[in-house]
């Protein structure tokens, strides 16, 4: 139960239809029956711009993507806001939308990546690998108590990726 | 004529998936040809054998997450003519309409906002430090705010009609499974006037541009050209049904008022060993000189009028530039966007007062067929779904020809001359390498129904002469 009142947004993305991409809307979509105080949880195919301003409107917001080569099961992190040079695509980054968030809405959202590793990807397919439906259960437990307990930046010191590892969320860890 | 280098540009960044450019010169350093190289996705015809027709609707969307929509209306089309139900109820084809508008409206304010704007604002020259959305949002701050704000309305629209944002499922097989709540429309309708006065500034930012640049852009990336597209019976635009037209580059039809039924009478698809993507062509004009471009640019040129009255204006605004006759300015295309997207708001204000989408006849049917061609003007361009059923309701064939495809070869010539004019040596230098992603970008492609890329794109350049040794090399990102 979120105690103190903070307004939560967990936001999975990636394409349910190209096997461990879905991990990220499989998260969101055990999570939400749950339906924790204060939690809100939103799942689509990618970010992109628009989700800089329901962004806005929130205390902190998780990311949660599939990471094609990240730690085992998952890791989390701190997303700062980014000013990369573009967007590459029609999609987005959490960086990119924090960045953009801030800069047009003056967004003072705290924003984390959860990255939960998977297998296979980018073939068409309905379910998740056995070794990504485990990632995915203990990565869940753990959602439920970060989103119970709050202690968003312990996690980051227990569950942080390296500083500069490549990852799918590009969460780019504040030093 | 031999080749002895090519200079290779990889991948293309702003544009959907990964694609790599490479140019063939010739043994005086002369460009002969560009080529841009997309890895295709072929595996979903595979995939597709054996499922039941009435759930391909909600599977085609995971071929992309940029234009779920389109697949989803194309796929249910077909699905339409399998189960006769296509004279669908007006609650059904209003519905789908709207759903489709909200689709275009939202894809083509990202489009030339946040993808094609930076170039526009900045100049091809810029630095790219600058040269990007986090600029635009720097330097034109209300604009910036503007273009988020016109693709969440798209985004909401979409959501309204398909019921989710992953795997909606508002079309079905003969029509619709919900309508439009009188919430939901007045949710919508709250704020369509405001959304009705950027679309008509985002018109005006792209005429002012286009014509004030218009010596410049005239012969950027350009050629001469066929192009295809659905109209009404009458002729006019029509982004979500119609039958086929094809007109040549001075605009002479080719064929009009085509049932799509029988697209494979018309379009045959080239293969090339060098490229994973097809070449689609009409079929009595050969692959020689049968190719044709998709989008807004041929949906201005084949249309005779545009229905809807602020758009109409415009599009006289634009076929006046060319003193009436076809337009081929590649760059064009991003004003022929604005005026699609204008147009797909006064239909989106139209349909919110329209009670039918408070209808309860959602579903029709009627006699079963074993064949259908589902085919929609997508954001990008013209989208072909075509299945054959068997007996037991499972797909035994599945065959898409998606907007990307069918402007491969338009692409590779826009390269090409850009190329031709830009290239000095074989040196790439930062404005030749942002000019061929200008002309690439101008299409819009999708080519992530190719590929699905997780992470920032890194842009990649280098020069190799035809044993493989690297000549030059040159990154951005």
């Amino acid at each position: 139960m979120n105690d103190i009142g903070l307004h939560i947004l967990v936001y999975g993305y990636g394409n349910p239809g190209r096997g461990d991409d879905g991990l990220g809307p499989a998260l969101v979509e055990a999570l939400e029956p749950l339906g924790a105080a204060g939690l809100t949880c939103e799942s689509d195919y990618q970010l992109a711009v628009e989700d800089a301003a329901s962004l806005a409107k929130y205390d902190v917001v998780v990311f949660v993507d599939a990471d094609m080569s990240g730690p085992e099961p998952f890791w989390f992190d701190r997303v700062k806001p980014s000013r990369e040079l573009s967007f590459s695509s029609h999609s987005a980054t959490p960086g990119q939308v924090v960045g953009l968030a801030r800069e047009m809405f003056g967004a003072e959202v705290k924003a984390y990546a959860l990255g939960i590793r998977g297998y296979r990807f980018g073939e068409l397919g309905d379910s998740l690998s056995e070794p990504a439906r485990a990632n995915l259960a203990l990565a869940l437990a753990f959602a439920q108590r970060a989103v119970r307990e709050q202690h968003f930046d312990e996690y980051t010191r227990q569950f942080g990726v390296d500083s500069g590892r490549g990852c799918a969320c590009d969460p780019q860890p504040e030093a | 004529m031999s080749v002895i280098k090519r200079v290779v540009i990889e991948p293309v960044t702003r544009v959907e998936g990964h694609g790599k450019v490479t140019v063939l010169l010739d043994e005086a350093g002369k460009v002969v040809q560009a080529r841009l190289h997309v890895v295709e996705f072929r595996g979903f015809e595979r995939f597709i054998q054996g499922r039941l027709f009435w759930e391909v609707p909600v599977l085609v969307q995971r071929l992309c997450g940029i234009c779920p929509v389109s697949h989803h209306l194309a796929a249910a089309k077909a699905m339409d003519i399998i189960v006769g139900g296509e004279k669908l109820t007006p609650t059904a084809e209003k519905l789908r309409r709207l759903m489709h508008y909200g689709q275009m409206y939202q894809s083509h304010a990202l489009h030339f906002f946040h993808l094609a704007s930076p170039d526009l604002l900045f100049g091809f020259d810029a630095d790219p430090a600058i040269r990007n959305v986090i600029g635009v949002a720097a330097k034109y701050p209300d604009l910036a705010v503007q273009a988020v704000m016109m693709r969440k309305y798209g985004q909401e629209i979409i959501k309204a009609t398909a019921g989710k944002k992953i795997h909606g499922t508002g079309a079905i097989p003969g029509g619709v499974n919900k309508n439009l709540s009188l919430a939901e429309r007045d949710v919508l309708l709250k704020d369509v006037d405001q959304q009705m006065t950027w679309a008509k500034s985002a018109v005006k930012i792209a005429r002012e541009y286009t014509t004030a640049h218009l010596k410049e852009l005239l012969p950027f990336g350009s050629f001469d050209s066929n192009h295809l597209s659905l109209v009404r019976a009458d002729g006019a635009m029509d982004l979500y049904d119609g039958n086929l037209r094809a007109v040549d580059a001075q605009g002479k039809k080719i064929f009009d008022q085509v049932d799509y039924q029988k697209y494979v009478d018309l379009i045959a698809e080239d293969v090339r060993d060098w490229s994973y993507m097809k070449f689609p062509f009409i079929k009595k004009l050969g692959p020689e000189s049968g190719w044709y471009r998709v989008g807004p640019l041929a949906r201005l040129n084949t249309a005779d009028f545009i229905d809807t009255p602020a758009a109409e204006a415009a599009r006289k605004e634009f076929r006046a530039v060319t003193g009436g006759r076809t337009n081929n300015v590649t760059m064009a295309y991003h004003w022929a966007r604005m005026i699609e997207l204008l147009h797909s708001m006064e239909k989106i204000q139209a349909l919110l007062h329209d009670k039918d989408l408070q209808g309860n006849d959602l579903v029709v049917k009627g006699q079963r067929r074993e064949e259908g061609v589902g085919v929609i003007e997508a954001p990008r361009g013209t989208l072909f779904h075509h299945y054959r059923v068997d007996k037991n309701d499972q797909v035994v064939m599945g065959n898409l020809i998606v907007s990307t495809t069918h402007n491969n070869e338009p692409m590779n010539r826009a390269v090409t001359k850009v190329a031709q004019d830009h290239l000095s040596g074989v040196e790439i230098t930062e404005g030749l390498l942002n000019r061929i992603e200008v002309a690439i970008r101008a299409y819009d492609p999708c080519l992530s129904c190719a590929t699905h890329a997780l992470g920032q794109m890194a842009l990649d350049v280098s020069v190799v002469d035809p044993e493989g040794k690297v000549l030059s090399e040159k990154s951005r990102g």
